[in-house]
């Protein structure tokens, strides 16, 4: 086998022992007396959700458009652009908001994460951590995972309003609808089912986040060219982990 | 420590080593770049695993605690790392403050207190609203002393604590560490290449070559040892070349 995918297995193993210590920390750290930090989580859940809000908002809304005027144009081909708000309600709800803010999220948060831990043990303050008895799984890993887990999914239920009225504007004007008729058209279409769907995903893909940030950031080597390094690994695994994911877990629900 | 052995995967760093400090001491592990000092320390921290041999700190054999135990051990423990290793996304007042926050349950008007006298102690008053990156490399380091200090440790540990400093202010240092030794009546181990530093501050010096312990002795009685490789060390020589001059003959003569 080898060296890449004996490496690759080591981070997977890693990946899974970290995740397994955070949640023991979250659920037993209160009864160790050494709890996750509540001010911690919050700190990170505005770094990782409400500073991403603009952005968000953005992307949501030009992904929005963009599938009202592809939707309209290829419909448009069998003069069915009436039934607009279908694909563009199932597809944003199940695959649009979800992936767009988890890549969003990796580029931004996951590449953060990797550059703190990085720097953070070539300055030596996770040894410095350790030694004040410290866990820095508890105090860095653990509240950055709540925190996502929580955050993902609300950026996830943002980007479909934002995305559907985006959309909605396009539609309704393009087909000289109103926007309460192209609305009660959309919640017709969409159950409960379809954004539980995206939220699924969404949560897993912060885990994944995470994990992909933590491993890099914290088994960097070699200086600050070495932060550099974990930066750019952590965007490009964290994105393509994603990805990957996001096909398995349609197949796996769809069947 | 006894016969203690560690190895950074198949290279071994650490051979043999015995060594221990009493308590009250100043013990200074000196050595030079590669002779395993920063190793050595690692393992006092409990940092490292080691390969073979026991390492006791205060009583307890570091091998055989389990992690919460360890967690409870390194509170009797305080380190001043090289470059400081303070947290850079938090103030020096709340960098001295976090042991205080995770270790003990004090309100946080008394934690602004101890935090204030930690650093009027390292003679750092009035920067502890400053962020690290705000202060000098000396400041840096005796920021991270007041850290240290802060749950008033049995035991002291000091990584390179002149290094990149001038003469001046590392002689500064020095006499902190002598003062709070002093004022604490701790236990300070300080690994260390500057001899300088090491003969001011040392109770006894521990002196390390290739991860093997050549001496452990006093100031005095290491400035009269014999041994050609420390006065190298002490006097700051490269090791003498050892040339085999009766065996070069031999070749040159053409035989075996």
């Amino acid at each position: 086998m080898g060296r890449g995918a004996v490496r690759s297995l080591d981070e997977i193993g890693y990946s899974a022992a970290l995740l397994g210590e955070s949640l023991r920390w979250v659920f037993a750290g209160r009864r160790w007396r050494q709890p996750v930090r509540l001010a911690a989580v919050a700190a990170q859940m505005t770094e990782m959700g409400i500073l991403a809000l603009p952005i968000a908002t953005l992307l949501s809304a030009t992904v929005g458009l963009m599938l009202a005027i592809q939707s309209l144009y290829s419909l448009g081909l069998f003069g069915a652009e009436s039934l607009a708000h279908v694909g563009i309600a199932l597809s944003v709800t199940r695959e649009f908001s979800p992936l767009i803010m988890g890549i969003l999220v990796a580029g931004r948060s996951g590449s953060a994460l990797a550059a703190r831990l990085a720097t953070m043990s070539i300055n030596q303050e996770l040894d410095a951590l350790k030694v004040i008895g410290v866990d820095p799984v508890r105090f860095l890993v653990a509240p950055a995972l709540l925190a996502l887990v929580v955050m993902l999914p609300v950026l996830t239920m943002w980007a479909n309003l934002v995305a559907l009225a985006a959309a909605g504007l396009y539609v309704s004007t393009a087909l000289d609808l109103s926007m309460a008729a192209y609305l009660s058209g959309t919640i017709a279409v969409l159950s409960p089912g379809d954004l539980w769907h995206g939220l699924g995903k969404s949560t897993l893909f912060a885990v994944l986040i995470v994990l992909v940030g933590v491993v890099n950031g914290s088994l960097v080597a070699g200086g600050a060219e070495g932060v550099g390094r974990a930066t750019t690994r952590s965007v490009v695994q964290g994105i393509s982990a994603i990805v990957v994911t996001d096909m398995i877990f349609a197949f796996v629900v769809t069947q | 420590m006894h016969h203690l052995d560690a190895h950074y995967g198949s290279v071994q760093v650490l051979f043999d080593v015995n060594l221990t400090v009493q308590a009250g001491e100043v013990m200074v592990i000196m050595g030079g770049s590669g002779s395993g000092k920063s190793t050595l320390l690692r393992h006092l921290l409990g940092l490292e695993v080691p390969s073979a041999g026991s390492l006791t700190v205060l009583g307890r054999n570091m091998s055989r605690l389990d992690p919460l135990e360890l967690t409870g051990l390194r509170r009797q423990m305080g380190v001043a790392f090289q470059g400081g290793a303070l947290f850079s996304s938090m103030t020096v007042a709340e960098n001295v403050k976090l042991p205080l926050r995770e270790h003990a349950e004090l309100d946080e008007t008394t934690m602004d207190i101890i935090a204030r006298l930690k650093l009027e102690v390292v003679d750092l008053a009035g920067v502890g609203d400053l962020m690290p990156s705000e202060l000098s490399g000396g400041m840096l380091k005796r920021a991270a002393v007041a850290r240290a200090i802060v749950l008033d440790p049995k035991l002291l540990f000091f990584d390179e604590p002149s290094a990149g400093l001038d003469p001046a202010v590392a002689a500064a240092f020095d006499d902190l560490i002598l003062r709070l030794r002093q004022a604490m009546d701790m236990t300070i181990v300080v690994v260390t290449h500057e001899m300088e530093s090491a003969f001011k501050i040392a109770d006894r010096i521990t002196v390390l070559d290739r991860g093997r312990v050549l001496a452990v002795d006093s100031a005095e009685g290491l400035r009269g040892n014999p041994s050609r490789r420390i006065q190298n060390l002490l006097n700051r020589r490269p090791e003498d070349p050892e040339v085999d001059a009766a065996g070069y003959l031999r070749r040159l003569a053409g035989g075996a």
